[in-house]
């Protein structure tokens, strides 16, 4: 049982590759910061790198089989600190989604929460012992990502909301969901579709809708897809001269739009190349599910793949103008501390499971 | 069933992998689409889609004397700006834009680079007031110079010939060192802020908050349109304590003399007047005063931008003698003091010497105030010593600031022996506070400071703080309203304060230091003085340079107890105070007419016109001057047809 484990193990290419990610975001947040009062944002993320690598070497030591022994009191954390925020966290912009902590940092607990769920999922998931899986389980499992959910929904953050779903549909897909199931689960959800609607704020339907329609609200939210388009597509093949992003046209293009800066910049050359790098962390990963030492590992690597490719689907989407702007950010590579030391702590979980490979 | 270690359905995984690949291959299709079949749509987007920040200049706050009369207005001006968000290289163009605006080329790219690192769609604004042809210049080099633009914007017109600059103050761009200051630092590079007097004390009400179009513009920097517009809020009016006409008549009163005049009521601490001299125009400070001009003023060894009236400190001279009599009182000491005058008296082993080279003979507190005996006072100060002498000119607020409404102002010294222990590690010296005695030697006044400490003797007690502005008019909660109107009482002997006002009423009769201003029919009271700049020995060695002449000082109120103006008069080189006399008397008239004319039942009379003939009875001093002695006469008096217009606006400001 007890085998040596060791960092010879560790999937240093893995690393390498998100590395590669990190720094090329590192570069474009100096790029379109400077001049502006963010400027310096760079060295700031730089250390959030740092600091994430440092936890992502702690969390692999840590056992996974231990965490999930425990996941119930991690759940149960999870769920109060959600309740603190709507208590006492700081309101901006209209929303309750930081804490205020002490030395004057910010902190989102929605991010940590996300996890909980993939640890929370894979137990679930890796203790059902029928084949098929049930309308039970499926109710029990769509419990533990709900929860966290609706009250994410409250704060009211979208977005962050929206992220928790991948990892209820990955574990639901690998525990065996039925075709039958999944047909009856969207018809439901096409149905509960308009009835959700109702309950949105304005601000959130024009945005969920002015993607479809940039030119009708030029000035408001269209106008941020707008110039994400005009920022990617003025890229051209080798990348332009960066005047949406340097002429300040582009809105916040060191966070959210950080992809269409780089694409202006380094056209669909240089996008090309973080899609390829993106996707070969993704496959790394699952290769990684594969030879893990039992099924909650797999759980656990698949959860982090989930959330990791909804991030990038929803983020390129939103810049690219398929998808409504929800303010997600485009991991490893948007400037923001919390993004940051959840991704690595994600990958902390990835290492320790494959660290733990031939433990059995 | 499974068991616990039963892999995951290798299939599965498998799709997810594929879901994957699918989900950035369309990704990456969407890329190829936007970055390369349409790329040439967005690059022309791009070039043509850009939205410019113009600023809608605010207004800045009108100021008005206290009858509701315009001090300074606004005008409208064209400026010239610099657009920087074009791809141009604009310090390229610096020589043409110079030469077509009259600009020193080297300034225009200073202020390029100034404002390199500020936000791009912030244009930086080059020149103020352009003229017609530097505006046709512009229009003309629309192509040429697409980053060159004009904005509308409401220029400070200023009274002319420096009417009143000092108190007004003026305007411009904030500096790097005031954004640094609190009070400043929700202001932009670029904002034009008052820098000095009310402008800048008032600041706050007076600018309003600028607004912004936000104009969408092509690749050559033309107007296509404009998407939204954050209108202007102009800045408040501010109405100020200032008599129009008393100003005027100050300002004339002073004409091209080098000093101060500061009119004020007694009574509430208001400020009817502020003069200082010399003076500049204020309507040559375009925000951006070339760097010559601005040296001259700065380096004018006459220090034009000085307010005199709060920022000179001087030697008060005989005007002191009041102070000095009321300690003398208090103390009960100077009420039975006689002091025989022989023109000099012998003080610590050194001869100290009257202005009177013959003498005053026999002098007691009433013919020493209105002959000014130097001897008297001598006696008197030896008799309080310097820290009584302090104790009472500091109640009376010498040595501090007034807390004058008005930015900058001065604190000038009354010494003590703390005093000179604490700026000098020296004990005082018993000789030094001879000199004190008539206003010499380490005394220091600003002429508000003495205008409100005699103002306070006037007014048996009320000392005031002087402000240029009604608190009541302003927005609550914009000042402390008792900073302005808190008085505070110095408690005197009522007696004292009837002999020492009676005996400055003497001071303008034939007796007096000043008869020659006596003004018949007004009652006014009030102080010569003329203090030396340097001892007389060294003026002697210059040969009598006009640059080292007396200063001339004079106080006068009316009337002469509980007065409701009193004017302080400081006449740079005017040698002696009878001259600064006749200038008070003149703002004093302009005073006591203008309140003549006023009433309102008066108006409604049929006005004689021509001349009149009135028989009036008054007491004058018999020829050994003590004892007075009742006498008559007639006389005609020629009515003016019409009286004197009075002024609707500030000089230059129609």
């Amino acid at each position: 049982m007890s085998r040596y484990v060791s960092f010879r193990d560790f999937d240093w290419l893995l690393l390498l590759f998100v590395l590669i990610i990190c720094g090329l975001g590192v570069m474009e947040i100096r790029s379109a910061t400077t001049h502006t009062k963010f400027a310096g944002a760079h060295v700031k993320q730089m250390e959030w790198v740092f600091a994430g690598v440092g936890m992502m070497f702690a969390m692999s030591l840590i056992n996974y089989q231990a965490l999930l022994e425990r996941i119930h009191w991690f759940y149960i954390a999870a769920v109060g600190s959600l309740m603190g925020v709507l208590i006492f966290g700081q309101k901006y912009l209209g929303a309750r989604r930081w804490i205020k902590m002490p030395g004057g940092n910010h902190f989102q607990p929605s991010e940590w929460v996300k996890l909980i769920l993939i640890l929370a999922v894979a137990k679930y998931f890796s203790e059902m012992h029928q084949r098929d899986l049930s309308w039970s389980d499926f109710m029990k499992a769509g419990a533990i990502v709900g929860v966290p959910m609706l009250m994410v929904l409250a704060q009211p953050d979208l977005g962050t909301a929206l992220t928790y779903l991948p990892i209820a549909l990955m574990g639901l897909f690998l525990g065996g969901l039925h075709w039958k199931q999944a047909a009856i689960v969207l018809l439901l959800g096409a149905l509960c579709m308009p009835l959700a609607w109702h309950h949105l704020k304005d601000y959130q339907k024009a945005r969920l809708t002015s993607f479809l329609q940039p030119d009708a609200d030029p000035q408001g939210s269209g106008y941020q897809v707008t110039q994400s388009l005009i920022a990617v597509g003025s890229g051209g093949l080798w990348g332009g001269s960066g005047s949406q992003v340097h002429g300040a046209f582009l809105p916040v293009p060191q966070t959210d739009f950080i992809f269409a800066a780089f694409s202006e910049e380094h056209g669909f050359v240089g996008a090309l190349v973080v899609l390829l790098l993106y996707f070969i962390v993704l496959m790394r990963l699952t290769q990684n599910a594969q030879t893990a030492p039992d099924r909650a590992g797999t759980f656990i690597v698949m959860g982090v793949v989930a959330v990791l490719s909804f991030h990038i689907l929803v983020n390129v989407g939103m810049v690219v103008g398929f998808m409504p702007v929800t303010g997600i950010p485009l991991p490893l590579m948007s400037y923001g501390g919390s993004s940051v030391l959840f991704m690595f702590l994600a990958l902390g979980l990835v290492m320790n499971v494959r660290m733990r490979r031939f433990v059995n | 069933m499974f068991g616990r270690d039963e892999k995951v359905s290798a299939i599965r995984l498998t799709a997810v992998q594929y879901l994957i690949l699918a989900i950035l291959l369309i990704l990456a299709y969407r890329l190829w689409q936007l970055q390369v079949m349409q790329s040439n749509i967005y690059a022309s987007l791009a070039e043509k889609n850009r939205i410019r920040n113009v600023p809608i200049l605010a207004p800045r706050g009108k100021i008005l004397d206290r009858e509701g009369r315009t001090i300074v207005d606004n005008y409208p001006s064209f400026s010239a700006l610099l657009l920087r968000d074009s791809n141009r290289d604009i310090a390229a163009d610096a020589d043409l834009i110079a030469e077509g605006l009259h600009l020193d080329p080297n300034e225009v790219r200073a202020r390029i680079r100034h404002f390199a690192n500020s936000p791009q769609y912030q244009p930086i604004f080059l020149k103020e007031d352009i003229t017609p042809d530097e505006l046709a210049f512009i229009e003309a080099h629309r192509n040429e110079l697409p980053e060159l633009d004009t904005i509308m914007a409401h220029r400070r017109l200023y009274p002319r010939k420096g009417f009143m600059a000092h108190l007004i103050g003026y305007v411009g761009e904030v500096s790097e060192d005031m954004l640094n200051q609190p009070q400043f630092e929700l202001y932009n590079p670029g904002d034009v802020v008052g820098i000095s007097g009310v402008e800048r004390e008032y600041n706050a009400l007076l600018m309003g908050q600028n607004g912004s179009r936000q104009a969408v513009v092509d690749s050559h920097g033309r107007e296509i349109g404009h998407l939204g517009e954050t209108e202007a809020v102009p800045g408040k009016t501010l109405r100020l304590t200032v008599d129009l006409d008393l100003q005027i008549a100050a300002e004339e009163a002073l004409g091209d003399k080098n000093g101060a005049i500061v009119a004020m009521n007694p009574q509430s601490g208001e400020i009817l007047a502020m003069v200082s001299r010399p003076t500049f125009d204020p309507n040559d400070f375009a925000v951006h005063i070339s760097r010559e001009e601005w040296n001259h003023l700065v380096t004018d060894p006459e220090k034009p931008l000085l307010n005199k009236a709060i920022q000179a400190q001087l030697a008060p001279g005989s005007t002191f003698k009041i102070i000095m009599s009321l300690a003398g009182w208090e103390e009960g000491i100077a009420q039975t003091m006689h002091v025989h005058c022989s023109g000099s008296a012998e003080f610590y082993g050194r001869r100290f010497g009257c202005w009177v080279k013959t003498g005053h003979g026999d002098v007691n507190l009433e013919k020493a105030i209105y002959q000014s005996c130097d001897v008297f006072f001598y006696t008197l100060a030896e008799k309080l010593g310097i820290d009584r002498i302090a104790k009472y000119a500091t109640m009376l607020g010498l040595g501090q600031k007034t807390g004058i409404d008005l930015p900058n102002e001065v604190s000038g010294v009354m010494p003590s022996e703390e005093w000179k222990i604490r700026n000098f590690k020296q004990k005082w010296f018993a000789g030094e506070t001879i000199s004190v005695g008539i206003g010499q030697g380490a005394v220091a006044t600003t002429p508000v400071q003495l205008m409100r400490a005699i103002a306070a003797i006037s007014t048996d007690g009320r000392l005031v703080i002087p402000h240029v502005v009604n608190p009541d008019l302003l927005p609550k909660g914009f000042v402390q309203v008792s900073r302005y109107t808190q008085v505070k009482m110095v408690p005197f002997d009522q007696n004292g304060w009837t002999y020492i006002t009676d005996a400055m009423g003497r001071v303008l009769l034939p007796e007096g230091t000043a008869p020659s201003a006596h003004i018949p029919g007004i009652d006014i009271a009030g102080k010569t003085g003329s203090a030396q700049v340097v001892s007389l020995a060294t003026r002697a060695r210059f040969k009598n340079s006009d640059a080292l002449a007396q200063n001339g000082w004079f106080v006068g109120f009316t009337p002469r107890r509980n007065p409701d103006v009193i004017v302080c008069v400081l006449f740079q080189g005017g040698e002696h105070g009878k001259l600064a006399a006749r200038i008070t008397t003149q703002v004093i008239k302009a005073y006591v007419d203008k309140q003549r004319r006023t009433p309102p039942k008066m108006a409604d009379q049929a006005e004689p016109k021509g001349k009149i003939e009135m028989s009036a009875l008054w007491t004058e001093p018999d020829e050994n001057g003590a004892e007075s002695k009742l006498s008559g006469g007639r006389f005609l008096i020629d009515l003016a047809s019409k009286p004197p217009k009075l002024a609707t606006a500030a000089p230059g400001i129609e």
